[in-house]
């Protein structure tokens, strides 16, 4: 009744064009927007910034990249953490080598040398497909994995072989974990994540991304109707490894505040965000922020789950439950809705659109 | 030009000479990547036969190693005598299977490829969490000795030098022998191990002829869960018993694109070819470049392999149509 497009008339291309055609979809996502950047802001306390929102965020735009490659593009990557701490240790030399430029730019500017790596590692993706690519793709992860740890110029050959923040400050207001505000941090990162998404859902329903996903649902075929292989292919492992980049970047400078290769490594970074592009939708947007949303919520749930009920349990069988919860939750998941969160909300807008009627 | 020879001589002549100069160090080396590779076969086999018999790419092979060896060293912890946990485990392995093919893969059945392999990592993440809740998570050591397994290496002299062997490297090496002998005869040679190469062939036109898939599933993965025990107690009486093993259980991956997900032979010799490669460049040129590159060394040779052969050195021919 509510939620309705009837009436609702298209008469010039631009309306055709729009992201948003539905004039409820437009005030909802102008209301969350208004929500996200001014009234968060001011009622979240750190703890929701910290452990809660900005890691959402940032895993949220590293899960998009993926989704590029993975649900739109249909190339199956287990490589993303290598792809983020590219971003991270790039940023990382930009920052120390160019100490006056600003750190956003160079946060946006490290997500090009992840893409550069990105497609060079895409190089296989070629000739090979299916799983044997996701195999493939552990050696870029390794590979980066390695080279972080045993290249001492990328880490500026610090005695602890991690990566520290830096002092910077945008706007004149202290930016960089852990110098800047939560408050001020969340702000930056929720821009960034916002214009991410916009140019990535322009890309998706532009030409590039319907030659993604031609190629995702078979790419002889698409190679038939003239789509380049190559070119497609590779595009899209630079663009997703361009958002795992900043997203890795993004993680170390404002959210962390300092990071080893562990952050990065398959069990902390790949396989989480591969989580959450599966459990929250395959090809959808709305799908990487509500899986991101679920697989960095859900520890902090069953965290926090025992003290509400007053139940003490010691922190290593906690860990225990968590992983085992973690594990039965997926697979539940899985089984109640295979296409992800993602697909219970677009049957949850079809019911809407039908209220009260059932069909 | 000159740094150019250098690296020549460092890359390609040095660690030749090095070769050549101690054959006993290099047959050691050699023995080493042997016995690594017999162990990183034995868990792409246990993967193969599953991936074989239902298509699942089941990630949580490695972890079904450590849980099986884990098993084993919590009940003898219990006092219950070596010989009864062993049986017993293979009973766990057989309950984790039955478990597995109801609770996961039936309610999956049909769903695309991805959704189970992630469906799989669901599970491997149980398994950590499972086996350290009921056995605690500090690392363990293997009951070698109650379990009748030999210790102690034999010295012999080859080539003017000493080369070690340890005693229980060649258990391990035999009874894999043992095992992929017996599964090649289990497959070839009995009614289940035909129904098992029907399925592998096509689902659908082995349930036309009468093959009940659910069942099948069950067998195959219990018999990837006592190739994963088996491997598991090898694994264990050369280190310590824990989930930190998982990350070596990922070397079996490139074992697997090396030699095709759906080939048997492909998975021996696919870990041999590995195992021994690894070895023996993290030995001779790993020093080059700081070293530690056996986390990577492996992926990269199966790169190089999939660049010519896509389907890896035994898988089956694919056959792409529009």
């Amino acid at each position: 009744m509510f939620y309705r497009e009837a009436g609702q008339f298209k008469t010039n291309y631009r309306d055709d064009l729009a992201i948003f055609p539905i004039l409820q979809d437009r005030i909802a996502i102008g209301a969350l927007l208004a929500f996200m950047f001014i009234v968060v802001p001011l009622i979240a306390d750190d703890f929701w910034l910290n452990t809660v929102l900005i890691p959402t965020l940032i895993f949220a735009l590293a899960a998009i990249g993926l989704n590029i490659l993975t649900g739109y593009c249909g190339q199956l990557s287990l490589g993303t953490g290598g792809f983020m701490g590219v971003g991270a240790y790039s940023c990382y030399k930009l920052a120390t080598i160019y100490p006056d430029v600003n750190i956003v730019i160079l946060i946006l500017l490290s997500g090009f040398f992840a893409a550069a790596v990105g497609v060079f590692f895409g190089l296989p993706s070629l000739r090979i497909k299916g799983f044997y690519l996701a195999v493939a793709t552990l050696a870029s992860q390794f590979f980066l994995e390695w080279a972080f740890g045993r290249i001492p110029w990328l880490y500026n050959y610090n005695d602890s072989g991690a990566i520290d923040g830096v002092n910077r400050s945008l706007f004149g207001i202290p930016l960089s974990e852990p110098y800047g505000a939560p408050y001020f941090q969340y702000l930056v990162v929720l821009t960034i994540v916002v214009v991410l998404t916009w140019i990535a859902s322009n890309l998706i329903r532009g030409r590039y991304g319907r030659a993604w996903m031609a190629v995702r649902d078979m790419d002889i075929a698409a190679e038939l109707i003239g789509i380049k292989l190559l070119r497609t292919k590779l595009l899209a492992f630079a663009v997703s490894s361009y958002y795992a980049g900043v997203a890795g970047a993004m993680m170390v400078f404002l959210s962390l505040g300092s990071a080893e290769v562990e952050v990065f490594d398959i069990f902390n970074a790949s396989f989480p965000i591969l989580f959450m592009i599966i459990i929250g939708g395959l090809g959808s947007l709305i799908g990487s922020f509500m899986g991101a949303a679920f697989i960095t919520g859900l520890p902090i749930l069953i965290r926090a789950t025992p003290a509400l009920v007053d139940l003490q349990v010691e922190a290593a069988t906690a860990e225990h439950i968590q992983l085992m919860t973690t594990g039965a939750l997926i697979i539940f998941f899985l089984i109640i809705e295979p296409h992800g969160l993602a697909r219970l909300w677009h049957i949850g807008k079809q019911k809407l659109r039908v209220w009260p009627f059932p069909y | 030009m000159d740094w150019v020879l250098t690296l020549l001589n460092k890359l390609f002549v040095a660690p030749l000479v090095e070769i050549a100069g101690a054959p006993d160090l290099f047959i050691q080396v050699l023995w080493e990547g042997f016995v690594a590779g017999t162990l990183y076969s034995l868990i792409a086999l246990g993967f193969v036969l599953i991936f074989k018999a239902s298509g699942v790419f089941n990630f949580a092979q490695g972890i079904m190693v450590v849980f099986g060896a884990l098993s084993l060293v919590g009940l003898y912890s219990l006092g219950i005598p070596a010989w009864a946990a062993l049986a017993l485990c293979i009973v766990i392995m057989f309950s984790l299977a039955w478990t597995v093919e109801r609770v996961v893969l039936r309610p999956l059945v049909n769903q695309p490829d991805i959704i189970l392999f992630m469906a799989t990592i669901g599970l491997s993440s149980f398994l950590v969490g499972f086996g350290e809740f009921v056995f605690g998570g500090e690392p363990k050591t293997m009951i070698t000795a109650e379990l009748g397994l030999p210790s102690g290496s034999i010295d012999l002299a080859i080539a003017g030098g000493l080369v070690s062997l340890q005693k229980i490297d060649i258990a391990a090496a035999l009874m894999s022998a043992v095992m992929v002998t017996g599964l090649a005869v289990f497959f070839n040679k009995t009614r289940i191990g035909r129904a098992l190469r029907a399925v592998a062939d096509d689902h659908q036109s082995a349930l036309s002829v009468g093959i009940t898939l659910q069942q099948i599933w069950v067998i195959v993965w219990f018999a990837a869960g006592v190739v994963a025990l088996a491997t598991g107690i090898m694994w264990g009486a050369r280190s310590d018993v824990s989930f930190a093993l998982e990350v070596v259980a990922l070397k079996a991956l490139p074992v697997l694109i090396l030699g095709g997900f759906t080939s048997i032979p492909g998975a021996i010799i696919g870990g041999l070819i590995i195992g021994v490669s690894e070895k023996l460049a993290e030995f001779y040129w790993g020093p080059l470049v700081g070293g530690s590159i056996e986390s990577w060394f492996p992926y990269f040779l199966a790169l190089i392999f999939l660049w010519f052969r896509p389907q890896g050195l035994f898988g089956e021919k694919i056959i792409e149509r529009v």
